[in-house]
């Protein structure tokens, strides 16, 4: 069934993708632009990622990120699949309402989350820093995780559990040795997909960090605050790149398991 | 009894407010091939799952083999299950599936290798080792599944509508080879299906089921010839079911005609059920004593003719190897001992 764009429709989707990426492009080439002015060219250069790598506000920002990331992703996940474990078996209406107020965190706005979260840690006594950073990503991480987890377990057959457990394994071990590998191409997305989150986040982490924590996009944020220069692009530049590559890697590897359902 | 081995006593099974099972009575003798027959939702899953241990029961007993199994985990049982959707882990290949109980009783891995091997040539899949259970056929994947589960050597295996999803020349296959597996093996084979023929073909006992209470309990040729009830006969192939009158002993009336039969036993002029199979008519002549009637149409059924015969407000179903002309006039004979009267079945049960 493939066939060949028109004259028209090539134009029209060129243009989507050239609003799309334009910006995004015009900030990769000025990453590696030698002049400091934002309008002129000076020739390519590859200083503004070595001011980059010896600023060391930016690769503290960097370990925060990495760390939070990280830390937020494992804890997630194992929060998630547990969470997606449970509401798949449990009853009808529980179900439902379950999957429903696990969604909501999702489709609310970041700023109002983020918001939510600062009150209740004020309300709670904790002093703002790494640990109300790491709490308020894994909090937002959690439905990501479900959410990937879950049509995994919905294409488990409903026996393989008992089967497991027919066979003389105790439901632990069934657990662990035929719904987790089972599940695992919905963990692992799960765990990417977190990762990811974490990284992109901004608005939380503005809200819910303190005490001269911060992650590379608040100290992008503060950088640009004081007039952006020209290392700001090339560390937005080496953000997209990582968040696209690992974007590329959740959909190629959701892709791979719809073809494997076809055969 | 000593060759009893698996007993039920009084199980009864609700959720909530509904009764699913109701005081259910049961022996499963050794070596035998019992099947739950009975329209969906009559229990027959529920009871099968309460031998298997994935239900309780709310009341009653599961004896094994003389001990009391009622608290018995699954995974402790001496049974497998053959599941309806087969159940099979896609994330190991058919080798390591059917390995799976064998590995978790640490069985030698020389040992698992060889009872695989054996086990996978007895299912006609030798060589299939290494595939991944994802590309097989549901057939095969069905072998597998058997496989997987009479490697560990039950003394029992459950199967539950393991032939549903498989199209009907596959399923006959599978019904004389799962036969066939069962008497060379010589293991209690329980087998759940709403599949009348598979029943039929299949078993040594049979037991029909429906709304959550045994109906009968025989071998496959006692519960054809002599249902207990119009229920029974209706589901266990076609039937004529006709509101009758017993007479006296030995005599009765339907259809405004008198006959003999060969039942005794009711109140005089006890309203009952008369049976009759379709094949049991023979179609002759009209006359006097018998029922007599119009062919309102016809059906070629391959074996036989399948027709309905009008009388009064009657439609008879009659099987006949001879086609008869559609608005014909024929008479209806039926001997005595292929009429079968049943007692009324209660309102509350029906």
């Amino acid at each position: 069934m493939k066939k060949k764009l028109s004259p028209l429709s090539l134009i029209y989707s060129l243009l989507i993708f050239v609003f799309l990426y334009a910006p995004i492009a015009v900030l990769i080439i000025y990453s590696f632009n030698a002049s400091k002015s934002r309008g002129t060219w000076g020739g390519f250069s590859l200083k503004w990622y070595a001011e980059l790598f010896s600023n060391k506000d930016i690769m503290q920002a960097l370990i925060t990120t990495l760390s939070i990331a990280v830390i937020s992703a494992v804890v997630s996940v194992v929060i998630g699949t547990a969470a997606a474990v449970g509401i798949y078996y449990s009853r009808r209406r529980t179900k439902a309402l379950l999957t429903g107020i696990s969604n909501i965190p999702m489709i609310n706005a970041d700023i109002v989350t983020g918001i939510s979260l600062l009150l209740l840690f004020i309300f709670l006594k904790l002093d703002l820093g790494y640990v109300t950073l790491l709490l308020s990503h894994i909090t937002f991480n959690i439905p990501y995780v479900i959410l990937s987890v879950m049509p995994k377990l919905r294409q488990l057959d409903k026996n393989a559990f008992e089967a497991a457990i027919d066979l003389g394994a105790t439901p632990l071990r069934a657990f662990f040795s035929v719904i987790i590998p089972e599940i695992s191409p919905g963990i692992v997305t799960g765990a990417i997909l977190a990762f990811t989150m974490s990284i992109d986040d901004f608005v939380i982490s503005f809200f819910t960090t303190g005490g001269g924590v911060s992650t590379l996009s608040i100290e992008i944020y503060t950088m640009a605050k004081r007039g952006i220069k020209p290392e700001i692009n090339a560390l937005s530049a080496i953000m997209f790149l990582v968040v696209m590559t690992l974007l590329l890697i959740v959909n190629i590897r959701s892709s791979k398991v719809e073809k494997k359902k076809e055969r | 009894m000593k060759d009893n081995l698996i007993r039920l006593e009084n199980i009864s099974m609700s959720y909530g407010e509904k009764q699913v099972l109701k005081s259910i009575n049961l022996d499963v003798r050794d070596k035998e091939f019992i099947t739950f027959l009975g329209p969906s939702g009559c229990g027959k899953t529920t009871t099968l799952r309460i031998i298997g241990g994935f239900e309780h029961q709310t009341s009653g007993n599961v004896y094994f083999d003389g001990q009391l199994i009622n608290d018995v985990p699954p995974h402790k049982r001496q049974l497998n299950t053959v599941f309806q959707k087969y159940a099979l882990f896609t994330h190991l290949n058919v080798y390591d599936n059917i390995a799976f109980g064998l590995r978790i009783s640490k069985t030698p891995e020389h040992e698992i290798k060889e009872r695989v091997q054996k086990m996978l040539s007895m299912v006609n899949l030798s060589g299939y080792e290494k595939r991944a259970v994802v590309s097989l056929s549901g057939g095969e994947q069905q072998r597998i599944a058997i496989a997987r589960a009479l490697v560990n050597h039950p003394r029992v295996l459950l199967l539950d509508e393991p032939l549903g999803a498989l199209d009907l020349k596959l399923r006959k296959e599978m019904q004389t080879e799962l036969k066939a597996i069962q008497q060379a093996l010589g293991i209690t084979f329980i087998f759940v299906t709403h599949d009348q023929e598979e029943a039929l073909t299949m078993s040594d006992t049979v037991v029909v089921m429906k709304g959550g209470k045994i109906q009968q309990i025989g071998t496959p040729i006692g519960i054809y010839n002599e249902p207990v009830n119009a229920f029974v006969a209706d589901f266990i192939g076609e039937s004529n079911i006709i509101d009758g009158i017993m007479n006296e002993d030995y005599v009765c009336t339907f259809g405004g005609k008198t006959f003999d039969c060969t039942d005794c036993g009711f109140a005089k002029n006890e309203p009952v059920d008369v049976v009759i199979r379709p094949e049991d008519f023979r179609m002759v002549m009209p006359r006097e004593e018998i029922i007599c009637g119009i062919v309102e149409n016809i059906v070629f059924k391959g074996v036989h003719y399948e027709m309905h015969v009008k009388s009064g407000d009657i439609t008879y179903l009659v099987h006949s190897t001879i086609p008869e002309v559609v608005g014909t006039f024929v008479g209806l004979e039926v001997e005595p001992f292929d009429i079968h009267i049943m007692k009324k079945s209660k309102p509350e049960e029906n």
